[in-house]
């Protein structure tokens, strides 16, 4: 018996929610007494796949086939069951990515396992019951599930783990196959299209956040929040009806119909704080309001504040983080 | 061709989330239900596809009690042909993936259209499993759709970027904006609503793999520190030296 952890790395990478995936594994494996084995998928480096055993993993398997860089569905999901069969695995980690939930539904069915995603804590187990603690209603409430049978797949919520680091632990990488063949590729995309991110920071796995709302008048004012974003480190967003008059693309469109994020920092700008927006953000460690309107909602969801015109507060803060040094 | 499009109930997005004294259950009184906001992407992306292909049917289905009508003939009204009901408690994402997929397999649908998510419960899971057990691709989550002949080229989304993927009937695909503009019904669709038939079939398959034992809501915030405007500079010294997260 085993846990097995699903690890997606990107151009030699680990992802970061990869390396809270791997933490959450061990620490589980470690409440079973057993071992965590992590699977890799994606564009990996032997160097970086060894590194997660400074996240608690002992062995690594890889399988280089070139067509597995890309996500597949088919393949995937018939490689991560490969090596969950071989390695015995009764639990399996994976991150709750557009990737992780895909390839987790799939194989909750092939290997009649249960699955919770969106977890955001450690389980409970006595042995017999095991209880994770998983976000619902949108970021609204959370639910604690308790998950019946043999098997067990959870899917975690990005940032709600913190990734351990134990530092000179190396895994043992093995390669692996799952003999697959063109039959399992039949759903490879015919086309990747990635987007340009400011700074390279995806907001799904950043850990500092600025958004704008309608309050930034226009998208010829996003300059504004893009340099503070770029001083921070930060990934930006922003609120639905700013990516409904295509002021900003969808994809950074954060609330209960958007991204769901939960970064260490959220700084909103001229973002009223509808329900509906305070459902995407508001597992944020630290929330940062900015709006000109003392009453505005946002406050009540707030950490900081400033009662103020973003015009002239955000160049005031991108220059005293470049003063920070 | 035949479309599927599954459709979930659930509390409106305004809804402010409570739960019975014991924590056990989500407390629905006074909460007003809606059709899952990306299930409206589904369904008018699915009769959009019908129209112009000039022919065809979009067919509704919802695991749900009875309690649900409203909602099943609000899709109706939109403009669905005909709608199925499985008369059961929508226990877990599993249960209802085989409500689904046996519903599927008997009706012959080419294209099984859904949300991207549910929002009350959240499990972005149902499409991957109604895919797996029918042995048929799922594309999740879809931004676009198109049709042409029995091929179908989607955009899904991805951290980052978007893969363009190209699929043959029979398929799943989970939908959400910018595929479509979701119509809301008119007046000829309320009345014709009325009379489009709603069939109740008895759930089958196996139970529910998990189980809900407590809810709770998130703590709540300490109240907000204000900073003046005038030295809003100050702000990311607190961030830095109190808050510690830059
Ligand atoms: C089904 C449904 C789903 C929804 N899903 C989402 C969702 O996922 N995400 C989402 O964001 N919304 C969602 N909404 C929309 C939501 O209800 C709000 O309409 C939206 O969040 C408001 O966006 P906003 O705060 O940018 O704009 P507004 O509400 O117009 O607020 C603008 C704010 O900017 C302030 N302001 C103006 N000028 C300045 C200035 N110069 N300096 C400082 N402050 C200024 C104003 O005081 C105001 O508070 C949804 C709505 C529905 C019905
Ligand atoms: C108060 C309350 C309590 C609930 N308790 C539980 C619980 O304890 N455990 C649990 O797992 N679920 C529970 N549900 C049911 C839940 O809403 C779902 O119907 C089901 O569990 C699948 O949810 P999901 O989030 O996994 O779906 P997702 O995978 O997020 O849904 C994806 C898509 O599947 C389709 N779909 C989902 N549900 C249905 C449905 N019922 N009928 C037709 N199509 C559907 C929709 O197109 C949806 O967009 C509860 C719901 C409510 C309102």
């Amino acid at each position: 018996m085993s846990v097995l952890v699903v690890v997606e790395c990107d151009g030699g990478e680990v992802k970061k929610s990869s390396l809270e995936v791997a933490s959450y594994g061990s620490q589980v494996a470690q409440l079973l007494g057993t071992s965590a084995t992590a699977v890799a998928v994606g564009e990996a480096t032997e160097a970086n796949l060894a590194k997660l055993g400074e996240q608690g993993i002992t062995k690594v398997l890889y399988d280089a086939e070139p067509r597995l860089k890309d996500f597949v569905n088919g393949a995937y999901t018939k490689l991560i069951a490969a090596a969950a069969q071989q390695e015995d695995a009764k639990v399996i980690v994976l991150a709750n990515s557009n990737i992780g939930a895909a390839v987790g539904s799939r194989l909750s069915v092939r290997l009649q396992a249960s699955l919770a995603t969106n977890v955001v804590e450690l389980p409970k187990t006595d042995g017999s019951s095991f209880t994770v603690k998983r976000g619902a209603f949108s970021g609204k409430a959370f639910a604690d599930v308790t998950l019946a049978g043999e098997r067990k797949i959870i899917a975690v919520k990005k940032n709600s783990i913190e990734a351990l680091h134990e530092a000179g632990k190396t895994a043992e990488v093995v390669s692996f196959s799952a003999q697959l063949s063109d039959a399992d590729f039949a759903d490879a995309p015919k086309q990747v299209v990635m987007q340009d991110q400011a700074g390279g920071i995806l907001l799904p796995e950043a850990d500092k956040v600025v958004s704008g709302g309608r309050g930034m008048k226009g998208p010829e004012n996003w300059k504004l929040i893009e340099d503070l974003a770029q001083a921070l480190g930060a990934a930006t967003a922003c609120s639905k009806p700013v990516s409904d008059v295509d002021w900003r693309p969808h994809h950074e469109h954060v609330g209960q119909t958007g991204i769901t994020v939960s970064p260490n920092l959220y700084i909103a700008c001229g973002i009223s704080g509808a329900i509906q927006h305070l459902a995407g953000v508001n597992s944020s460690k630290v929330i940062v309001v900015i709006n000109k309107d003392p009453e505005a909602p946002f406050f009540k969801a707030a950490d900081y504040g400033i009662v103020g015109d973003v015009f002239d507060v955000l160049p005031k803060l991108t220059q005293a983080v470049k003063e920070l040094g | 061709m035949k479309f599927l499009v599954c459709i979930s109930n659930v509390p409106d997005t305004t809804t402010k989330i409570t739960f019975t004294p014991d924590n056990k259950e989500f407390n629905k009184a006074g909460v007003q239900f809606v059709i899952n906001p990306w299930d409206e992407y589904a369904l008018t992306r699915a009769i959009e596809l019908k129209e112009a292909q000039g022919g065809g049917t979009v067919t509704v289905l919802n695991v749900g009690e009875a309690d649900t009508e409203p909602n099943i003939r609000k899709a109706l009204a939109i403009g669905a042909d005909d709608a199925i009901r499985v008369n059961a408690f929508p226990k877990d994402a599993f249960f209802v993936a085989q409500q689904i997929a046996n519903i599927a397999k008997d009706g012959g649908y080419d294209v099984i259209l859904m949300g991207k998510e549910s929002i009350d419960y959240n499990g972005f899971q149902v499409h991957g499993m109604v895919g797996e057990l029918l042995g048929i691709p799922t594309v999740a989550p879809a931004m676009k759709l198109d049709m042409s002949g029995n091929t179908a080229t989607l955009e899904r989304e991805i951290e980052g970027g978007k893969e363009i993927v190209e699929v043959n009937t029979p398929f799943v695909a989970s939908c959400q904006q910018p595929m479509c503009e979701p119509r809301i019904p008119n007046m000829r669709g309320i009345m014709t609503a009325r009379t489009k038939p709603l069939k109740v079939v008895e759930p089958t398959g196996e139970g529910a793999r998990t189980e809900v034992s407590a809810y709770a809501l998130p703590p709540a915030k300490q109240g907000v520190k204000l900073i003046p405007a005038e030295s809003a500079g100050e702000l990311i010294k607190l961030l830095r030296n109190e808050a510690k997260v830059i």
